[in-house]
């Protein structure tokens, strides 16, 4: 008999609501996580969150600090909450220390990284600015600018559509006053990071000025990526960067669910509906799945205003130079990789998305620089796990 | 009051609180080089999230450890390259 119904991999708001409904209607659900602890990325080290009070009372099974390649055991159904990744965008001194990713600063100060009395240059795209500018300051720091690269319109396109849910528009004004005094440019962006051994100054572009700013560390991030690579290694279709799912939240391959950011960037409430949708689903409980759809449509359209409102703009592709690295495993250079046809080419002839992140950095990097497809970066990332993996599920 | 652990950075003991990562640690002691990037260039943690693997460091004798999804523990030994 196999020990698993259901097994979840990612511990996010996803992972987590997919366990608690398949879990509370007495499936036998192991969850998998790479980091030290549940939550994800929204909830790092957030102990009193109900959801992660709801999940410990499951009877859900957790793993942390493992790989799901690594170790997923045989199961009659998988939901796939792998969640996202920043997208980077290589910019001349991004691979200096102090350089940090924008999520990636707010995950590490999360899990101890002290910034009191830090000046701090925010900078990148979407609703994480504001969020992580007003982290670091409740932490201590003074943060010196607030920079996003989306005009004002679009912006205001997007308040617009913030006032028919009141409940995000007063989270948004919350944070706002939060920042209170802080510059906040937008259609602006960090041009370059300079300092000897790490950063103390950037080379910001603030409608058309050129400003520069002394700080102590520069966070920059312009949205996010899904993780598709499990997907991906599973045989799941994918399209435009995002696993593609039926309505119960099933993938192309039959009893494999995915839910949350992996299917489409959109924030917390589109994870937790569409994991709730694929938990259920998977413990065949499609009922209840269904009286969830509306919640699941309403939260789909918000995120399609947020992929307008802050699509990344053009002149970011020119920030990095001839020289800049844009793979940072191999350390290879943008013009190193300007007369290749594809990330395939690129990987052959330069290393790129050769070294140990596989491409998870340089990946999204290329293909925005240079629209090179994710199709063309082809499984398998971990190829014996792939092995493992499949005879587990044939089994 | 946070419970506190002592690891040991390149032969020099740091108190951090429990929960801290490795990398948050060495971030806050100074270290700006976690290591050395195929042309030598000095790096630090970008991504926190353990997909990077630009915060690798050597934890308890195990190379290539990333640092950020690693929380620091009494008596552990880090190196830095
Ligand atoms: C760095 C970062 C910071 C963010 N901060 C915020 C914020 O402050 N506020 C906000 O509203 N939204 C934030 N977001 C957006 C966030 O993605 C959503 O709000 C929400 O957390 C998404 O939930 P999820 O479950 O879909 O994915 P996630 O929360 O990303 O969870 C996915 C989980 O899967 C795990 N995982 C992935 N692949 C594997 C694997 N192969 N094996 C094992 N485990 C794996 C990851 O470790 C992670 O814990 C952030 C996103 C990122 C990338
Ligand atoms: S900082 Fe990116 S893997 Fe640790």
């Amino acid at each position: 008999m196999r020990r698993w119904d259901v097994v979840v991999v990612g511990a996010g708001p996803a992972g987590i609501a997919a366990a608690c409904g398949a879990a509370e209607s007495g499936a036998r659900v192991l969850v998998l996580d790479d980091n030290p602890a549940a939550g994800g990325q929204i909830w790092r080290n957030d102990a009193a969150q109900p959801w992660l009070e709801r999940f410990a009372e499951s009877g859900a099974e957790l793993r942390t600090g493992c790989v799901a390649t690594d170790t997923l055991p045989e199961a009659r159904s998988y939901v796939l909450a792998t969640g996202a990744r920043e997208l980077f965008v290589p910019f001349p001194g991004w691979t200096l220390p102090g350089a940090f990713g924008l999520g990636g600063m707010q995950a590490l100060v999360k899990s101890g990284l002290e910034v009191a009395g830090k000046r701090v240059v925010v900078a990148g795209s979407g609703p994480l600015l504001l969020a992580v500018a007003s982290l670091l300051r409740k932490r201590g720091a003074a943060v010196a600018a607030v920079v996003e690269q989306a005009g004002r319109t679009a912006m205001a396109e997007f308040g617009v559509r913030l006032l028919m849910e009141p409940e995000k528009l007063g989270q948004g004004a919350g944070l706002m006053m939060s920042l209170w005094g802080v510059p906040f440019y937008t259609g602006s962006w960090v041009e370059s990071a300079m300092g000897r051994g790490r950063v103390e100054r950037v080379r910001m572009r603030c409608g058309g000025r050129v400003v520069e700013q002394d700080c102590d560390a520069v966070a920059v991030g312009y949205g996010l990526l899904p993780n598709t690579e499990l997907a991906a290694l599973l045989g799941c279709h994918l399209a435009e960067g995002t696993v593609v799912v039926d309505e119960w939240q099933e993938t192309s391959v039959d009893g494999v669910y995915a839910a949350g950011e992996v299917t489409g960037i959109g924030g917390v409430e589109k994870s937790l509906v569409e994991g709730e949708i694929a938990g259920l689903a998977a413990a065949g409980l499609q009922g209840q799945a269904q009286r969830l759809f509306a919640k699941r449509a309403k939260t789909h359209s918000f995120a399609d205003g947020l992929a307008r409102a802050f699509a990344p703009r053009a002149e970011l592709r020119k920030l990095a130079q001839t020289d800049t690295l844009v793979c940072r495993c191999e350390d290879v250079t943008r013009g190193a990789l300007e007369g290749m046809k594809s990330w395939r080419e690129a990987k052959l002839q330069t290393r790129c998305g050769m070294g140990p992140c596989q491409g998870r950095v340089c990946g999204g990097a290329t293909r925005f620089l240079f629209g090179w497809g994710a199709d063309s970066m082809r499984p398998p990332v971990f190829p014996v796990k792939v092995e493992s993996l499949i005879e587990t599920r044939q089994s | 009051m946070n419970r506190r652990v002592t690891v040991i950075v390149d032969g020099r003991p740091l108190q951090v609180d429990v929960g801290t990562t490795v990398a948050a640690a060495l971030w806050n002691a100074g270290v700006t080089a976690f290591r050395h990037s195929v042309t030598g260039e000095e790096r630090a943690p970008l991504c926190g999230m353990g997909i990077c693997f630009e915060c690798r460091v050597t934890i308890d004798g195990v190379e290539h450890c990333r640092s950020c999804q690693t929380l620091c523990a009494d008596g552990m030994q880090v190196k830095t390259s």
